[in-house]
């Protein structure tokens, strides 16, 4: 069976061509682009991508508005039956958000929107997201984002350390995280929310393709032929 | 009925944007601020009959985070 994934887009998302692009490329097989008002998500999904952007012109606080959006509900629903979830920027918003992940984003300690390349270290090749890679992988992601300060209280922050839960940490100041976060893992392991954009970074023209072994990782993972 | 909801951040959860405005008002040459602190107020025309409870329901699922934010409900007429 081919690989079936979706892409969601909320009004105001403007990653979604990029992470539709990245895993067609990657995995192959069907992607659906699927918009925010639709009630349900097509059957069958490996996988699930909420994009970059700027939902609801990040009205009230980023991704408050798209995590109370119809598809949410069904996103939650698939996530809670195994399917990988992955939000990147500000789909990591409106995942902790809509409560899968933990924690919260805030603006960055600097105030300044941060656009650019930032090295990263994986820290765990036990999750569906990054079993290409390997443990203190040093990798280069760029970000583009005004809130991507992570922030959760120290018992969180414990606890996802003790359970192998941080994916990826800043190699350098970025955004003021704590502990330098830069993605989570859910308990169960199949939501990944991460501020740096792996799909911008899949082939050389874009300046390198760190980005691909995540979705290779995925596809890796269901053992499904592209 | 009128109702304000004021949402602020949780003590010990880092203030960027205080910090900018504490910084800016002393760039203006303002003395003596000690700290800022930023929040939102939210101003809600709401039916006589919402309860309590239902607003306070409003304020957990969606007017603050309660991650990093506190809410405080004020009744104005």
């Amino acid at each position: 069976m081919a690989f079936s994934a979706a892409v969601i887009t909320f009004p105001g998302s403007n990653c979604d061509r990029d992470m539709a692009v990245a895993i067609e490329e990657i995995c192959g097989g069907t992607v659906h682009r699927v918009w925010h008002g639709d009630a349900g998500l097509p059957e069958g999904l490996d996988f699930i991508a909420l994009p970059g952007g700027f939902s609801y012109g990040d009205y009230l606080r980023s991704g408050a508005m798209a995590a109370r959006s119809p598809v949410m509900q069904a996103v939650v629903e698939q996530a809670g039956r195994g399917v990988p979830v992955l939000g990147v920027c500000n789909g990591f918003q409106v995942l902790t958000e809509a409560g899968l992940l933990p924690g919260a984003l805030m603006r960055n300690a600097g105030i300044r929107f941060v656009c650019r390349d930032v090295k990263l270290t994986v820290e765990t090749s036990q999750s569906l997201f990054t079993a290409r890679y390997f443990k203190g992988q040093t990798i280069t992601i760029p970000v583009a984002h005004h809130d991507g300060n992570y922030f959760a209280d120290e018992a969180t922050l414990d606890r996802l350390e003790g359970e192998g839960r941080v994916a990826f940490r800043y190699a350098e100041p970025v955004n003021g995280s704590q502990r330098d976060i830069a993605g989570v893992l859910n308990e169960a392991g199949n939501v990944l929310g991460m501020m740096p954009h792996p799909e911008r970074m899949i082939e050389e023209a874009q300046g390198g393709s760190d980005g691909r072994r995540l979705f290779e990782s995925v596809l890796g993972s269901l053992g499904v032929s592209a | 009925m009128k109702v304000r909801v004021h949402v602020s951040l949780k003590n010990g959860v880092l203030d960027p944007q205080g910090r900018a405005i504490h910084h800016a008002l002393e760039g203006l040459g303002f003395a003596g601020v000690n700290d800022v602190r930023a929040g939102r107020l939210i101003e809600l025309d709401m039916a006589d009959s919402v309860t309590d409870e239902a607003l306070d329901e409003m304020c957990r699922k969606l007017l603050a985070n309660m991650v990093i934010e506190n809410y405080r409900i004020e009744k104005v007429a």
